[in-house]
This record gives C-alpha cells, structure tokens and sequence, in this order.
C-alpha cells in the first residue's frame, strides 16, 4: 500500500488514543445528542439533559484512568499535554458541567427553550475547556479557546425575544470577538518572533538577556485578550450585564466554566510561555489584580440584584486569582506556588460560586426574581435554602472552616512566599478587599435570616431533584475542602504538577 | 524579503480595525471591523511563515479565516436577531441593562 505521507515527505504524528479518550468521550456524546434530537422527536426531548450528565460522568472515567496511569503523556511534539495539571482542570470542567446540567434541566424544561441545541452547545463549549486543559501550543489554545466561546454566546442569548437575554448575548459575543481579535494579534506577532507556535518553543527563543519590543507588545495583547475571558477591570464592563441578562443556570456556566477555562490558559501561557522574562507580564497583572480586586469589590458593595452583585464579586475573585501571577516570576519556587495557589482557588471558587447560583434558581422558581430582597424571610419558610446560601456567601467571603478561607490562605503563602514588597503590598490589598467584600456577602445573609418576607406568601420552596442534588455537590465541596485542605493540597501540590519552561 | 512591508500593512489594518470597532455605533460595521483586525492577523501570519520558510504559519491562517467565518455566522445572527426586536441595529440603542 502506498504511505501517502511518505511521499510528501511528512511523518504521521504518534496518536496516543488513551490520552485523547475524555476528548472522545465528548465528541461521541455530542454526535449522540445530536442524532438523538434529530430522530427521536418531540418524546426525546426530556431524555436530553440525562444523557447529557451520563455523558458527562463516563468522559470522567478516562480522567480517572489516565490519572491512576500517572505518566506525563505528550502528543504533537508538546502541543497536548496530558499531565496532572489537565487532568484535574479535565476532571473540574467536567464535574463542574454535570452541575451545570442539573441546575439546566427544569430551567431549560419550562421554559420552552430549545432543550436539543441547549446541551449540544453546552457539551461543544466543554469540549473546548477539556481540550484547553491540556493545550500548550498557540493554535490549540486559540481553536479551543474558539469552541468553548462561541457556544457559549449562543447561550447567553438563550431567551430569544427577550430583550435583557438578546442584550446579554449581544455584549458578550462584540467583547469576547474583540478580545480574541487583540489576543490573535499578540499570537501573530509572538510567532513571528519565535518562529514557533509550541510555548516550550517559545519559552525557548525569548529567554535571552535582550528581547526585542514586539514580543513585549506580544505579551501586553495577549494578557488583554485574557483579561477579558476572566473578566478582569478594566475589561470586566461585559460581565455584570451578561450576567444578569443571560438565563440563569447558563450565567453560572460562564461565570465557572469559561472564568476557570481563561484562567487556565493564561496560566499556561503566562508560565510555561513567558516564565523566563517576568519583567514582561508582571507590572501588567500586578496592576490589573490591584485594580481588579478594588474595583470589583467596591462596585458589589451598591448592587442590589443578587446574580449582578455575584457579578462583581466574580470580578473581584478573579483579581484574587490575578495575584499570585503577578509575582511568579520570582526564581524557583515563584510559578509553581503560584500554579498551586490559582489551581486550588479555582476547584473551590467552582464549587461555592455553582452553589450559590443553585441557590438563587431555586429562589428565582417562587419569587421570579433575583432581587437581593426577594430572600427576605427566606429561613423562616426554607431553611435548607437559607442554611446553603450562608454556607456559600460565608466561604466567598473566606471565613473558616468553609473552603474559601483555604483558597485565601493558598494565595496569601503564594504572594508572601519569593519575598518580594509588590508581593507583599499585593497580599495587603488582598486583605483589605476581603474584609470590604465582607460586607456585601454578610448583608445577603442578614436578609435572609432577619427580614421579614417580602410578599408574606411563605409556603415553602419545592427544590426540584436535580438542584438538590447540585447543592449536595457543592455543599459537599466547599464544606470538606474547608475542613481537609489536604485533599486538593494533594493534587494541585503534587510533583510535576505543571511542566514548567523547555 | 519585503518582510516589514507586510508588517507595516497588517500593523496598519489593525489599527483601523481597532479604531472602527471602538468608535462605530452600527452592528454591522463593529462586525467587519473585527474581521480588518483577523486580516491583519492572517497577513501576519503568512508573511512571518513565509520569511521563516515555516508551514506553521499557513496552517494558523487557516485555522483563524476557518474560526472567524463561524464568529462572523453567529455575529450576524445576533445582529438580525436585534433588530427584529427592536428594528435597529444601533448597538448603543441595547442598554436595557445597566453597565
């Protein structure tokens, strides 16, 4: 048989299918869902969100295997990466999409959306996260970046008709175009320079003691490109009006997903690309962490929609999430505490952030609004709701023993950790906006607790299934993270955690 | 090689690409001014693959003209699905919410 590769002179890349086997898992059940919604008819319709979540669940199992396996597996000299490091993202992502889907299913049901395409594009965006967890080449992470976004618009502009859900879709889909513009542009220039699109590569090209302005402008744009995704100030204006706009359970998709999927890459980025010129990024992200965490939190403080105030608060975690990068640079241990520190932030920030918006569905289902004073009154009619939202509020705002006080902690040691003063200042304004944000997070709970009920109507909430069963995960989480740091500790501390530099 | 002249170009639509989405007011005009920014991108591309005798950046040309067409096809449902509702495609007219 004649090797068409050959003749042209290429190699046949080496597939190793045991490492793509989550990313199959995905495409197949993308291909069942739509077969499903093509052929099955109007009775098919409820069966999408299970086989959703079964989907979801067996895409784990690779995860899991591939993760007892253990190896360091490369693929396309470097450009997928299966280490520890994508794999906990994978298993994150995923999990993270299950609840997404359990808080969806009545939402979705109800409100005579289109159920089908719903979780098709909701499985083509975790496609792109899974695939972005183990990107280390500037084509994979664009592409990827590309297939988790562009679902993702379309969600946001789920409620069709309505104008705040078109608004919300419209916003997110001119700023996140924009921004993958800008950061395409930065990746462009960054190629031209390195003359490789592999990180390791360009690691590599750019360690030398004199590097030339284009690839600091390189890095400027592609930071800003990722300042968007994660909505970090001065390019968060986006965020509270999707938000609030785009429905609900997809509000905390984005919100995690997307937010945890732009922090990966530019953790991936940043460290593995950049790592060996820290005067490059680190003035940029000290500020934006600066300014994200001031901004983020003093804004929240004067919100009075509960799903915009989560907004800001958003904001202001991901400033949180900023800092440590903005002193990794700091030889030796600098990257790797601070690869610790985001990785554990981010598993906890999923887990009390999904919570609380599993909360305010449920709340929204009685009182159809996600004003902070429509919880007034709520222990006194539902104190399951009330207990679980003060348990998510309380580790927001970093109190021990729920898990948020650990995420803080980790990025505390991380920023005190190379000696530095930015970093201590930076760990100061860490401080202070915690105990700013202190106050809005405290004021939910109050309302909850002390006020009267709005309407007097004080029959208690009927919490469907699936969103109990998500707050059981959450609840989970947050409440045995915060008690045994030493689970995540294990993972995010472990050897070889990210391979870092060439 | 006339390596700087492409650059210079692409350096240049860019700049208008920029410039015409943060000043222009219709949908459709913000839509073609991100695709100026992606055309800088690709004539980037090719003219540093090129220069470099390197496929690689070919091979991302296409990958970026392959993902904007699928931006640009969502951009424009968007943009009709506006102005159905409101019969205008001003997007300073969407401020239902407050940013």
């Amino acid at each position: 048989m004649l090797d068409t590769a050959a003749v042209v002179g290429i190699e046949n890349p080496a597939i190793d299918w045991h490492a793509f086997s989550p990313e199959l898992v995905l495409v197949g059940l993308l291909a069942v869902l739509l077969l499903v919604d093509a052929f099955g008819g109007e009775r098919s319709k409820w069966a999408m969100p299970s086989l959703t979540g079964i989907g979801l669940l067996v895409a784990l199992v690779p995860v899991a295997t591939l993760a007892y396996d253990g190896n360091v597996r490369s693929m396309f000299d470097g450009a997928f990466v299966v280490d520890n490091y994508a794999l906990m993202f994978k298993a994150l992502f995923l999990i993270a999409g299950y609840v997404v889907v359990l808080l969806s299913t009545n939402y979705i049901a109800e409100g005579d959306y289109w159920e089908g395409e719903y979780y098709q594009l909701l499985v083509a965006s975790l496609l792109g996260m899974v695939v972005m967890a183990s990107a280390r080449d500037l084509i994979s992470i664009f592409v990827a970046l590309e297939l988790l976004s562009i679902p993702a618009y379309m969600m946001a502009a789920w409620r069709k008709r309505d104008l705040g859900s078109e608004e919300a879709g419209m916003k997110y889909y001119l700023m996140g175009v924009f921004a993958s513009a800008l950061l395409l542009y930065g990746m462009s220039l960054l190629y031209g320079m390195a003359g490789s699109t592999l990180l390791v590569d360009i690691a590599e090209s750019i360690s030398g003691t004199e590097v030339p302005a284009l690839v600091a402008l390189a890095v400027v744009l592609v930071i800003v490109g990722f300042a968007f995704k994660v909505s970090a100030v001065p390019f968060h204006t986006w965020a509270p009006d999707t938000y609030e706009g785009a429905p609900t359970p997809v509000t905390a998709f984005l919100a995690v997903g997307s937010k945890a999927a732009g922090f990966v890459a530019l953790m991936t980025v940043v460290l593995v690309g950049f790592g060996s010129q820290p005067q490059l990024f680190e003035p940029l992200i000290w500020a934006l962490a600066a300014v994200t965490m001031v901004v983020g939190n003093l804004i929240a403080l004067r919100q009075t929609n509960l799903v915009r105030m989560l907004a800001y608060s958003g904001v202001a975690q991901a400033g949180y999430m900023l800092a440590p990068l903005a002193v990794a640079g700091f030889a030796g241990s600098g990257a790797s505490s601070a690869v610790e520190a985001i990785s554990t932030y981010l598993v906890i920030y999923a887990a009390m952030n999904l919570g609380a918006f599993a909360v305010v569905i449920a709340v929204a289902r009685k009182t159809g609004s996600a004003e902070i004073s429509s919880m007034g009154g709520l222990f006194s009619y539902s104190p399951v709701l009330a207990v679980c939202m003060t348990i998510f509020m309380f580790s927001l705002a970093g109190i021990p023993p729920l898990a948020g006080w650990y995420g803080k902690l980790a990025i505390f040691l991380a920023l005190i950790e190379p000696g530095s003063i930015s970093g201590y200042v930076l760990a100061v304004i860490v401080g202070v906006s915690s105990v700013i944000a202190l106050f809005y997070y405290a004021r939910v709970t109050r309302v909850m607790w002390v006020d009267e009920v709005p309407d007097g109507d004080t029959t208690a909430i009927k919490v469907p299934v699936s969103i109990s069963a998500a707050l059981v995960i959450t609840v989970a989480v947050t409440v045995v993270v915060g008690v045994v740091p030493q689970i995540l500790a294990a993972v995010t501390g472990s050897e070889s955690f990210l391979t870092l530099g060439g | 090689m006339f390596l700087n002249q492409f650059l210079l170009l692409a350096a240049v639509l860019f700049a208008i690409g920029v410039y015409g989405v943060l000043t222009r007011r219709n949908g459709v005009m913000v839509l073609m001014s991100i695709e100026l920014i992606l055309n800088a991108v690709n004539i980037n591309l090719i003219a540093f693959g090129t220069h470099l005798s390197d496929p690689t950046g070919q091979a991302f040309a296409l990958f970026v003209i392959a993902v904007a067409a699928a931006e640009v096809g969502v951009g424009l449902a968007i943009v009709l699905m506006l102005y159905r509702s409101r019969r205008s495609i001003d997007i300073d007219s969407v401020d239902q919410l407050k940013g």
